[in-house]
């Protein structure tokens, strides 16, 4: 029981993101924008611009904020700090692999499917589209 | 490797016998539980790849039909809509709740999401589109649902891996090494107090050889002296020495051949 994580039960916690700009323009459209006092945001816009040290900083800081339940990043932008992600085992915030636009949701990234590839011999997960 | 099924260091006591099959017991009991335990964990397992699968499947196409969504409401209301949208982020309104659930002895975290306060209708600054733009604020929000019950999924599949691999490692120690270990501490007292009853019966039998020797001995010595007496009392009598008169007390023991009567 010593490496029991300990799961907050709070009551209200932020959904934080790192998308392209049509995604996060979505969301924060729907109200899940949040800005604190220190002018800090719950969201990263990443375009084209954005270096890959950016996302690795926001994505860590994320994980590390105690308001934060869930994490939703585009997929395209997971694989580009795809080490971070797998290496990321805590069960809070959870990790949201989301589609894009341009690119479909591809089951084979996902970091928590590519897991359990092993349990779907027979039936695996890319080839479930029934 | 001599560690595969070593025993315990302890003293060869009945005590110590006694304490040891209570503990196999209880690690014969605690082994039949967890297992149980971890097949239960296990099917809940399955069941919730199997919901988190087909959730993911649906959630690529609520995304599709949310960024159309989008896509039309920026259409009709001019590419403005980002900046005002992103400079009229204060609150969020959208916020999620956590709570544990107990499933099968594990914790489970699970999310809700909830509306805290009013969504900001005030998006100043938006001419036209206005309908569009609820259709595409409903798409999201609708979205939203789902991917806060897939990150609840998510939690509690981690979580209940985690919690599957602890059991089985349990599981398995009991089986592989705390078993063998009790086992081998158990035929080891046995078999030292046999030896020590061994010993002792042994024991006991020299001395009873020793103490049957020992009455012999006695009694070989008793008998000689009651002879010397006897000798001594007929050699006082006839006056001979006594000698002649162990040896008149043998020749009558011995029968002679040539004493005819």
């Amino acid at each position: 029981m010593a490496s029991r994580a300990q799961i907050p039960t709070s009551n209200s916690a932020l959904i934080a993101m790192i998308a392209d700009e049509d995604t996060v323009v979505g969301f924060l459209l729907a109200g899940v924008g949040n800005v604190d006092l220190r002018r800090k945001t719950n969201y990263l816009i990443v375009d084209s611009k954005t270096t890959v040290k950016q996302i690795e900083d926001a994505f860590k800081e994320f994980t590390a904020r105690e308001d934060i339940a869930v994490v939703l990043i585009s997929q395209y932008v997971a694989n580009m700090i795809r080490f971070l992600v797998d290496s990321y085992n805590k069960p809070v915030p959870a990790i949201l692999e989301i589609p894009s636009k341009d690119h479909p949701y591809d089951p084979a990234h996902d970091s928590v499917l590519s897991r359990v590839k092993y349990l779907f011999s027979a039936e695996s997960v890319a080839s479930g589209r029934r | 490797m001599s560690g595969q099924s070593q025993r315990l260091n302890v003293v060869p006591t009945v005590t110590m016998l006694g304490i040891m099959k209570a503990r196999l017991v209880g690690a014969t009991r605690g082994h039949a539980l967890l297992k149980k335990k971890s097949d239960a964990l296990t099917v809940q397992f399955r069941q919730i790849l199997k919901k988190i699968v087909s959730t993911k499947e649906s959630m690529g196409d609520i995304m599709k039909t949310s960024s159309f969504a989008l896509t039309e409401a920026k259409y009709v209301a001019g590419e403005n809509i980002k900046h005002i949208v992103l400079e009229n982020v204060q609150n969020a309104s959208l916020k999620v709740r956590s709570r544990q659930e107990n499933v099968a002895g594990v914790k489970l975290p699970k999310f809700e999401y909830f509306t805290d306060g009013e969504t900001k209708n005030d998006l100043t600054g938006l001419a036209r589109g206005g309908q569009q733009v609820q259709q595409c604020r409903a798409a999201y929000v609708k979205a939203i649902e789902v991917l806060v019950e897939l990150a609840s999924l998510q939690t509690s599949f981690l979580t209940l891996d985690e919690a599957i691999k602890t059991t089985n490692r349990r599981v398995n120690a009991l089986e592989n090494v705390v078993k063998p270990r009790l086992e081998n501490t158990i035929s080891y007292i046995k078999g030292e107090l046999d030896e020590l009853e061994r010993e002792d019966f042994f024991r006991l039998k020299k001395i009873q050889g020793y103490k049957k020797r020992e009455i012999e001995r006695q009694l070989a010595a008793a008998k000689q002296f009651a002879e010397d007496q006897f000798g001594e009392k007929i050699s006082l009598q006839k006056g001979v020495s006594i000698n002649s008169a162990h040896n008149l007390l043998s020749a009558a023991m011995e029968k002679d051949e040539d004493i005819i009567f």
